[in-house]
Parts: C-alpha cells; structure tokens; sequence
C-alpha cells in the first residue's frame, strides 16, 4: 500500500522488465501484515481451511448438520442465493452505464464488476464443499449427460457463463495492469457485447435460483411459497445488488481512499443518492408484488402465526422501512439515511432468501436444521478470503484509481 | 465493428438457445394413461409386517439389515442404508402395516430435477441412481415430494441410496426381490396398466375390504408404485394432499420462457444502446457547436 501510483510499474509500459519479474513482484502482499482485519481474518481462514479438509476426508456430514429432510442449508441458501443476489449489482450497474449509458455512475462500474466477478467465483466456489461428487461437476458441462429440464442446469451453465462475461467485462483493467496495450485494445471492444449478454444471463439465472425452489412446493411455507419466486427473486436482486454496491462504496472510499481521484470523491454522494432512488423504486414494485401474491395467494390464515409474524418484520421492517429511508434520504440529501436504507435493505434480502431457502423450507419438520458453526466459520472463511484478493487486486490494477495516462492518449 | 459485434452476438444467442432449451422436454411431455411401463402394486390388507422385503433388499442390495421391527407409534424411516421399511399403525381398522420406498413416478421431481440425468425414469419404468454421472448436488432431494433420495452424508465418496425396483433384475427379465419373496403375495409386480386393472379388480370385489382409491393412480401426477389400503393413506402417515399434476410442470413455465428471454432481451439491449449512444452523441456535438 506504499507505493503510490506513480512508482506503478504500469506507467512504465515496455522499461524492459520481464512479464515474469512483474508478475512475481505484484504477487506479494504490499503494506503492513500485521493489519487488525488481518488479525481477525487469518485465524478463521486457517479454521476454515482445516474444516473443508475434514469435510473432504469424512463427508459432508461430519461438519454440516444437514438431514436428509433438509439436504440444502447455509453453504447454498447463504452462499450461494444470497451471496448471488448481493452480486447483482455488476449487471444492473453494467445496464445502467453501458446500454442507458449513465455516465454519471461510470467511475464505479469497475469496482462493482470486480466485487461481482469474485463473488461469483467464491461463492459458486463454495458451492464445490457442497457437492458431495465434486469430481462430476464437470458433468452438465461435457455432455455427461445435459440435464435440460433441470433448472439448476440451467443455474449451473449461466454462472459459468456469466463469470467468463464479467471476467471480459473486468478485463481492460487487468491489461492496464499489465501494461498490454493491443490486449486492452481488443478487450474493450467486447464489452458491449460481454456486458448483454451478461445481463441477458443474469435476468434469467437470478430468476433462476428461486426457480429451483418451485418443485418444493410442499415443503416450503405458504408465505415464501409462490408461483413467481422467479420474478421477486430477480426484482429483489436490482435492490439487492444496488445496496451491496452503496454499502461496499462507503467501505472502499475510506479504506482505499488514497486510490481514488479528488473528482471521484466528489461525485460519490450523487451516485450514492442516484442509486438511491432506482433501490427505491424496485423496492416499490417488489413490495407490491409482494403484496399481490400475499393477496392472490389467500393467506391471511397465516398472519396470525409465529411465520406469519416473521413475515411481517421481514416484509414491513426490512422492505417497506428501508424503502421509505431510501426516499426520505434522497428527498433530504441525507448520505447517513441512504446507507442505513442499505444495511436494512441487505438484512432484509438476507431474511428473504434464507426464509425461502433454510428457515421456512420444512419449518414444520420436528427436527428443524440449524446451521452448525463449523458451516458458519467456512462461510466466514469464504468471505473473508474473497475480501482479501478483492485488496490485493484493488491495490494493483486500475479499478478505483484512474487508467494509466496510456489509455486516454491512444483514445 | 458493429456488424462483428451483431454477428458475435447473434452466434452467442443461437448457442446460449441451444444450451438452455435442448431437446428432453419430450421426456417430461407424455400424458399418465398411454404409458405401459412396470410398477407394482402393494395391498397393505395382506401385509402382515414380516419384513421379508426389509431383509431380502437388504442382502441384494449390500445394505443393513433392519435391527427393529415395525411397532405402532413409531415410526421407522428410509435412509441410506435402508432403502424400504413396513411401519405398522394403529387405525381407525385396528393396526395395519405399510410399506415405504420410492414411488418410481411416471414424471419424477428427481429427474427433472437432475442436473446430469444421474436420477432416470427408465424406459422399464424403474428410477435409477447413477453414479458416475451425480454429482452429489442434492437437488433431487429437495424436488422429492415424497423424500426419498438418501444421502450419505458421512461418506468421501457418498452415494444417493433409493429403491431401484432392483432395475437389473428386471431389465432381464426378472422381478423385484421384495415382491418375489413376500410370503403374505402383498407385492405384486407387473405392468403398471396391469396392476391398475388388478386394483380396481380387488376393490369391487371386496368393497368391505378396501376404501375406494388406489393410492399412486393420480399422485404426483401417477406413480409406479401403487398402493390398496382399507384406510386413508392420511392415517398411515402418507400425504394425501399431494398435488394430482406433475411436479416437474410447476418449473416449467419458468424453463418455456427461458428461450424467450434470450431471443428477446439481447436485441432489446443493444437497440436500447443505440439509441442511448446517438443522445450522447448528439450532446456532444451541440457542446461544441456551442462552444
């Protein structure tokens, strides 16, 4: 973290260094070790390491406590729904900035594709510690066989898919760093083309994800249950990720605050207030959607229940709230309101999914599956990790920081 | 630069149809009456939990033998190394015995749910597990209306255990070890239109004997296994609310509109694009007219 971008080897493009050298250098953690998030977060990824091993050596048994009634718990309804939902951000941004061309937000277009893309990889990742064949996953990719009418085949092909988008949406940074000219040349000619199809695949794996609940129809509780889970996932998931990209914007400007120019310091409170009002107005439509399946689906005998109370906190505590804080800090200019909207808005998705995936899935069963901590500490690991490459490559390529001089003078 | 780009889409698109869409909804689309495959039929009226059929799936398949036996209250469950039980219950017809495996759907939930095909329906009728194509995702497990697929959970190299209506003996020609060896004959093998005619055969014959439905004839959507009782399956720890359609048909609207989106979206995004481009462009050009 020392060194400031002018000792960047990038501005120093073809000075006769090998590729190798660079890349050996870069590796290496840069700044203090010895950092409290370091502290904290080597420990539990230490933990969580030996735990997957354990996981690897014994089955999946031995550190999860998932039943054969509940055979889906935190690693998939956490990691894998919720963590996806908080990653929609990278599309709805990559809509916003590259097809309605919104210029205003473009300065957080990579940061976000970046969080996106690591999210992807780590969080499909841990899907891997799940599989009890990892060694098949392979299977629906070669043909052995294609499952088609399978909608998690449908989930598995768009997230390969979708990471390579991200990767190619993501790649001209990775040529700045390196310093490759005609690469980033070339990459950034795709991203049009990486960022459609990378929202026409999130459109339909986002809806995708609760679509794999619809077979469960008896076993979730009438109140997460509907026909158009696939619709309320994906509307959630414009909030969601808009939230994640509010929250992750107001950690990054102070933790890597040295990386990001004065005019982008400056311009982070109108796209704090911008993306404001587009979570307000999803919220809306997902609120009333919300209600008009609680409606349709005729289940006011439910409301008068323990679930039905847990419905209504996640449904008026955590949508309607949040959506009114949103409104009140975009009326009022209030950066505080807005980012609190966001906390709330991101406990509330975390409610949702984990309602229709682990809390309300068989909550009439005798023995209700709790999360073991073991399961809890390698989700920890998984995120803490993600954070850490997401610093090392912030700390190295362009993404908050302006391209290298090179790029604006080919343009 | 802009009719690559068109074309490098439109080729993503054509694969990205084919990917997601596939052939295989055949599969899914057959009607319940114009299809002639085994399944058997199970009277529990002759049932008198021996647990022959326990202990004969147990030594064919290389599972555990049953340590208990079946006694009212308590209700004994299928698990990995037990791929069938009999519970016994306290009716409102005194106790009855009831056997327990998989229901071999005509239009499996684990099937379509299967990522890989490793979950089958068989063309004999029997639904399979196979290995070397699962990847232990669970999914079927979830879909099961009836919670039948077994994990091991405390196995490096887990298997989905379920009954396979011991599919390699019927392949050649053969019949289930549980409906071979049922001293009480409660266990019929047969084809399922067959067994059909055979229940309904029992059940006008002896209307004191046996309430008036075939357990599997509509159920999800129709089962292979079939099931004659002399009291509701709701008193013998069955769901009789079970919906009467497919399960795989309720994700299928959601699977149809798949190829829509992605034959429409992508056009609409990069029309969006252009039109958004020409205003900024425009905008430009006004700046510096301005200037």
């Amino acid at each position: 973290m020392k060194m400031n971008n002018n000792t960047m080897p990038i501005s120093k493009d073809n000075d006769g260094e090998s590729i190798w050298k660079f890349l050996i250098r870069e590796i290496k953690p840069k700044g203090k070790f010895l950092t409290p998030f370091n502290i904290i977060s080597i420990p539990i990824i230490l933990v969580g390491a030996v735990l997957i091993v354990i996981r690897f050596i014994y089955g999946i048994g031995a550190v999860t406590n998932l039943t054969q009634d509940v055979p889906w718990g935190l690693w998939i309804g956490f990691d894998v729904v919720t963590g996806v939902a908080f990653a929609g951000g990278a599309y709805v941004l990559t809509f916003m900035v590259y097809i309605l061309n919104m210029h205003k937000y473009h300065s957080i277009v990579r940061i976000t594709v970046l969080n996106g893309f690591l999210a992807y990889v780590f969080y499909a990742g841990a899907l891997l510690l799940d599989l009890g064949r990892p060694w098949n996953v392979i299977n629906p990719i070669i043909g052995n066989n294609f499952g088609t009418s399978s909608v998690l085949f449908l989930v598995a092909w768009h997230f390969l898919l979708y990471m390579i988008a991200q990767l190619i949406e993501f790649s001209p940074s990775i040529a700045e760093w390196l310093g490759a000219k005609r690469a980033r040349k070339i990459l950034a000619g795709m991203t049009i083309a990486a960022v459609i199809f990378g929202i026409t695949l999130s459109t339909l794996h986002q809806s995708g994800l609760g679509a794999l609940y619809l077979m469960a129809i008896d076993k979730i509780h009438p109140l997460w249950y509907s026909e158009f889970i696939p619709i309320l996932f994906f509307v959630s998931s414009i909030f969601a990720g808009l939230s994640m990209v509010i929250f992750e914007g107001s950690i990054s400007h102070k933790a890597f605050s040295h990386h990001i120019s004065e005019k982008n310091h400056k311009a982070q409170n109108g796209i704090v207030l911008g993306l404001a009002k587009i979570c307000a107005g999803a919220m809306f439509a997902y609120f009333f959607m919300q209600l008009l399946v609680f409606i349709h689906g005729k289940n006011w005998e439910y409301l008068n229940t323990s679930m039905g109370y847990w419905f209504l906190l996640e449904m008026l505590g955590f949508v309607l709230l949040p959506m009114m804080l949103f409104v009140y800090g975009y009326k009022k200019n209030s950066i505080f309101t807005v980012k609190l909207a966001a906390i709330l808005t991101m406990l509330g998705i975390i409610l949702n999914r984990l309602n229709v995936t682990v809390i309300g899935f068989r909550w009439d069963a005798i023995d209700r599956y709790v999360p073991s901590w073991m399961e809890i500490v390698v989700t920890l690991a998984v995120i803490l990790t993600e954070i850490m490459i997401f610093r090392w490559v912030i700390n190295r390529m362009p993404v908050l920081r302006d391209s290298p001089k090179w790029v604006s003078e080919e343009k | 630069m802009s009719l690559n780009r068109r074309d490098f889409l439109k080729t993503l698109g054509i694969v990205g149809v084919s990917l997601t869409v596939g052939d295989s909804f055949a599969s899914t689309n057959k009607s319940n009456d114009d299809v002639e495959f085994y399944g058997i039929l199970y009277d529990s009226t002759r049932c008198v939990g021996c647990q022959t059929c326990e202990i004969e799936c147990a030594k064919a398949n290389g599972l555990t033998e049953p340590e208990d036996a079946p006694q009212a209250g308590v209700i004994r469950n299928t698990d990995e190394k037990h791929r069938t039980v009999v519970n016994s219950y306290n009716t409102s017809k005194g106790e009855v015995f009831i056997k327990k495996q998989c229901m071999h759907c005509n239009e499996p939930a684990c099937a379509a749910a299967c990522l890989t095909q490793a979950m089958y329906k068989t063309k004999e009728g029997a639904v399979i597990w196979r290995g070397d194509k699962c990847m232990g995702c669970r999914y079927c497990m979830v879909s099961c209306p009836f919670d039948i697929p077994k994990f091991e959970y405390h196995s490096a190299n887990p298997k989905i255990e379920k009954c396979t209506m011991c599919f390699d003996k019927i392949k050649t020609g053969g019949i289930p070890v549980c409906a071979e060896n049922c001293p009480a004959e409660a266990i019929k093998f047969g084809s399922r239109r067959e067994l059909l005619a055979e229940a309904r055969k029992r059940i006008v014959e002896n209307p004191d004997v046996y309430i008036d439905e075939i357990y599997g004839e509509h159920t999800a959507g129709g089962t292979g296994f079939l099931y004659l009782s002399s009291v509701s399956m709701n008193e013998l720890g069955f769901n009789t609310n079970l919906q009467k359609e497919s399960y795989p048909k309720l994700s299928k609207g959601f699977l149809y509109s798949v190829p829509s989106v992605f034959v429409l979206l992508p056009p609409l995004l990069l029309g969006i694009y252009e039109a958004t481009k020409r205003n900024i462009l425009n905008k430009n050009i006004e700046n510096n007219e301005n200037e």
